[in-house]
């Protein structure tokens, strides 16, 4: 598998954000993911939000780990310096790298294995180190790239593409986020673009660490029969031969706020969303986390800002106290304290 | 130095160790009496012999009087401080003939007097003390300074010497002060009154101490961080280098905070782990920081992944490892010099990594400066490998300077003007034929956008499962590691310059190895001494390697570390090379040395005979 350039021709027409940027210029390399795969639906909702924003495409930084998701960075933004590190082990590179220049925006993308099981440790300190950055978990309950395991989100009864059913518990991403305190917390589906780019910019622009938990469907290792990952409810009978990707459409669903829908996946199974409703209080968490914590109960997967708190006071720089400058820009004569200093430094080791 | 030796011989040659309980305050104590020797011109060297343990253990501290500048431990004992009773039996053993016990009276004991050879010291310590200070935790410290005062007079210590150490250590507390002084000349006054005063080995001024400093390697090493413009610290913390990254933090508090806002001009990071860590100095690094982490055997370990991701994305990241004994959690406090293959084959896949290796204080401070330039230069992970000894002992050094002219080598990176000329940015393309690449920061100009990734990529950065394509890029590395042979500091050559015996060594065995080669020499043995100081080996060491028909690697480790690492990256022939080694934990001394070398001589005698 080689990585394909898409061609950077934008047609006169295309509308220009306030930089003059067509949309052509905050996409990226050519997707490989399989046809349907929801992770491409959000690349199109990062691009979609960053054109919007009018973010010099330099200002972004993408990071991520290993897996599907993980690759995405690849695939929007090409103006932007894209890290993509080991698995579990990204947010302690974007910790780093934020360490080093405060001055730019942040995205980091995961998935469910690679936050939830292998960097569950490093996800949990970013939140607590309170990084200023934009954490997205691309949630599809499964492994793909090893073909189809059960990941730590999928839901006890789940059933795995060979039929073997998931006796574990979940890890949902966002009573974890509420739980250890991260003052944006959100959730968002692949298929719901229109909620997606406002909540992914309200993270970008968010003065702390955001987390939005995206359900993103996998196409071909979590589209089958007793499969219920996040997507509980009526299915149908699907049977794909191995290996084989059927050819479908990516799904999108627009419904009201404050009501529930169900949306058809590509085998017929279904997924209940539950749109927060307008006048849902997102700043008191503990009420978050039980309205969150009955509907899991329910199968219902509420989506929205859940949490927004100012996380400001304790981000990572403020913390620490560090210059408002970035790091990397200090000159070095101000960061040397010179030979003189030196020389009068030595006399406490006589 | 033998035990019938002239009082004269013995005159600022000798080893006083002090038994003590873990967390009694004793250190202050005996860094007291170093001090004071160290300031009467005398060089010295101290050894920490300590638990890992916070309170209650037995920890010990040696310090080595030496006229002649040795660096190294001297595997004997003069004059013993048993304050420990639990060890009392241990410690009376390690006293050489003709030395000597001093002892707390207060409560005499029999077991002392085993020895005949052994002259046993009373001072009642406790029973002073009791008498003249109030409360139970002053009592013990005071104890502590009392048993100083006691040294002093034995070893004919200048009191006036002593006076000025404590009133600049309190000078903010002069009460202290005042109460230090009191318990010194209790212990002083007591030992002038009832012992035989000076010992037949004893201090007397001399001036060699002049421009030398007494510091530990890895306050040293925290200092080059500074000054090498290093702005992110992350770090786990783990014996023995936490100390590493407090020196970083208390030189910058001082040094580093914006007098106008009080804004800092840093960051140390407390990661939740050694990945986290060493994740963070790659992401601040990759971000143009220059970032480091300190740690140790078991958490370079874990490091590995991420040093695989460095090598091969070619991210400059610098590691300090401060080696202790291993494997596993082995003993956290004691020395070894047992990470060398961990270190320079780190992760996964053909990797091999940029080391240096440091000797003393002195070499960390300079090493950590060429630890970022060559990271920045050659685009790689470099670790310098210490160790306990050189890391928490105290060891005279010149003093460090620094060169006001001094520019950080940031490498081949490209700013926005440089950028703004290219017609394409590409990340891995080797323009000058030493296997460097160019790189760009995030930030700076879209145009310099590039993916960095540990999947297999090519020349351009882009993600590739093409042979030829992936080979290109491994083999550009290889000659970028070839250069590396260069830059690295090179190998100390000493000696007389014989074809005949030589030594090849590394790190703290320095002082054991170059004091050897002089009780060896005088013996008629003449022997050459090279000592590698970064890794891959130039060309030096090839040439050492080759001139000399008979080699001993000596080294701090059970494996023959180094002499694998010789025989898998150099020439030499794997069976010309014999070792000495040394892993019991205590720093190596001379005379392990030189019966290594008697013995390796002996074994080749015959067969050099037969030969003929």
């Amino acid at each position: 598998m080689t990585s394909i350039t898409k061609p950077k021709i934008a047609h006169p027409s295309l509308p220009k954000n306030e930089l003059g940027l067509t949309r052509r210029e905050y996409e990226g390399g050519m997707s490989t993911l399989c046809a349907g795969c929801g992770h491409d639906s959000i690349t199109a909702a990062i691009v979609e939000a960053c054109w919007g924003m009018s973010l010099r495409p330099e200002q972004l930084v993408k990071l991520s780990g290993i897996g599907c998701s993980s690759k995405t960075t690849a695939y929007f933004v090409s103006g932007a310096h894209g890290f993509n590190s080991v698995h579990g082990r990204m947010p302690s590179i974007a910790s780093g790298a934020n360490a080093a220049n405060r001055e730019l925006y942040y995205i980091g993308v995961s998935g469910d294995g690679d936050s939830l099981s292998i960097g569950l440790g490093q996800l949990a300190h970013a939140i607590r180190r309170n990084v200023n950055m934009l954490y997205l978990i691309e949630n599809n309950g499964v492994y793909g790239l090893t073909k189809g395991q059960f990941s730590a989100s999928a839901d006890i009864g789940t059933k795995s593409k060979k039929g073997e059913a998931n006796q574990q518990p979940p890890i949902d991403p966002v009573l974890l986020a509420l739980t250890l305190g991260a003052s944006f917390v959100g959730r968002g589906f692949s298929g719901d673009k229109r909620q997606l780019v406002p909540m992914i910019q309200a993270g970008l622009a968010h003065p702390g660490f955001a987390i939005i938990d995206v359900l993103s469907p996998c196409v071909t290792f979590n589209d089958h029969e007793g499969s219920t990952k996040s997507y509980a409810f009526t299915r149908e009978h699907y049977h794909a031969a191995a290996d084989f990707v059927p050819p479908s459409k990516e799904i999108a669903v627009e419904y009201a706020e404050g009501s529930a829908t169900v949306v058809p996946m590509h085998d017929g199974s279904h997924v209940r969303l539950r749109k927060l409703e307008t006048g849902y209080d997102a700043s008191d968490r503990a009420s978050a986390y039980q309205y969150i914590e009955a509907k899991l109960k329910e199968g219902e997967y509420v989506t929205g800002l859940i949490h927004a708190s100012d996380g400001s006071g304790n981000e990572m720089h403020a913390v620490n106290q560090t210059s408002s400058t970035a790091l990397n820009k200090i000159p070095y004569s101000k960061l040397s304290p010179g030979s003189a200093t030196l020389a009068k430094l030595m006399d406490r080791y006589r | 130095m033998p035990s019938d030796a002239q009082p004269q011989d013995r005159l600022n040659d000798f080893v006083v160790k002090f038994a003590n309980v873990n967390g009694t305050g004793s250190a202050s104590a005996n860094a007291l009496i170093m001090k004071a020797i160290f300031r009467s011109g005398v060089p010295v060297i101290g050894k920490n012999y300590f638990p890992s343990n916070i309170q209650g253990l037995p920890t010990w501290y040696e310090i080595r009087v030496t006229r002649e500048g040795h660096m190294a431990r001297a595997g004997r004992v003069d004059l013993m401080l048993a304050m420990n009773s639990e060890t009392y039996a241990a410690d009376v053993r390690e006293v050489a003939a003709g030395g000597f016990v001093l002892y707390d009276s207060t409560w005499p004991r029999s077991t002392l007097l085993s020895r005949d050879d052994i002259t046993v010291l009373g001072v009642p310590l406790a029973r002073l003390c009791n008498e003249r200070f109030d409360g139970v935790r002053n009592r013990i410290l005071m104890k502590n300074i009392c048993y100083a005062g006691a040294v002093a007079a034995l070893l004919d210590i200048d009191l006036e010497v002593i006076r000025t150490l404590v009133t600049e250590q309190y000078a903010k507390k002069p009460k202290l002060a005042e109460a230090n002084m009191a318990a010194i000349g209790l212990g002083y006054e007591y030992a002038k009154a009832h012992l035989p005063c000076p010992l037949p080995f004893k201090v007397a001024r001399l001036d060699k101490t002049e421009g030398h400093v007494l510091i530990d390697g890895n306050t040293a090493a925290g200092l080059g961080c500074v000054y090498a413009g290093a702005t992110v610290g992350a770090w786990y913390p783990i014996t023995p280098s936490t100390s590493l990254m407090d020196g970083f933090r208390g030189f910058c508090e001082r040094l580093r905070v914006d007098a106008a806002t009080g804004e800092r001009n840093y960051v140390v990071l407390q990661a939740e782990d050694e990945l986290a860590a060493i994740g963070m100095v790659i992401g601040a690094s990759w971000n143009g920081a220059r970032a480091f982490t300190p740690t140790s055997g078991p958490g370079l370990s874990l490091m590995n992944e991420f040093l695989g991701l460095a090598y091969y994305s070619e991210v400059p990241c610098v590691i300090f490892d401060v080696q202790r004994v291993g494997p596993s959690t082995g003993m956290p406090t004691r020395t070894q010099q047992c990470d060398l293959l961990l270190a320079a084959y780190a992760s996964h896949g053909d990797t091999r990594h940029v080391l240096l290796f440091p000797a003393n204080p002195e070499e960390c401070f300079y090493f950590a400066r060429d630890a970022f330039d060559l990271a920045e230069r050659l685009q790689t992970p470099v670790l310098v490998l210490s160790d306990i000894d050189i890391g928490m002992n105290d060891w005279m050094c010149p003093d460090l300077k620094w060169d006001d002219a001094y520019v950080p080598d940031r490498g081949k990176l490209l700013g926005n003007e440089e950028i703004e000329k290219l017609t394409k940015f590409q990340r891995y393309i080797d323009h000058d034929g030493d296997g460097i690449p160019y790189r760009t920061l995030p930030g700076v100009n879209p145009k310099g956008a590039y993916f960095t990734r540990g999947s297999g990529h090519n020349k351009y950065g882009v993600y590739t499962e093409d042979s030829a394509e992936y080979q290109e890029v491994l083999d550009r590395l290889t000659r970028k590691f070839e250069g590396a042979k260069a830059r690295v500091p090179k190998a100390v050559l000493e000696g007389p310059g014989t074809r005949e015996v030589g030594i090849v060594s590394i790190g703290s065995c320095d002082g054991a190895v170059r004091e050897a080669l002089g009780t060896l020499a005088k013996a008629g043995i003449a022997v050459d001494y090279l000592r590698v100081r970064g890794f891959p080996f130039g060309e030096e060491v090839e040439e050492f390697l080759a001139r000399h028909a008979t080699l001993f690697v000596v080294e701090q480790n059970r494996d023959a570390q180094l002499k694998s690492l010789l025989t898998l990256e150099t020439r030499v022939e794997k069976a010309r090379l014999k070792s000495i080694l040394h892993y019991d934990g205590m720093p190596l001394t001379a005379d392990f040395v030189v019966q290594g070398v008697r013995a390796g001589l002996a074994a080749a005698l015959p067969r050099a005979a037969l030969a003929r």
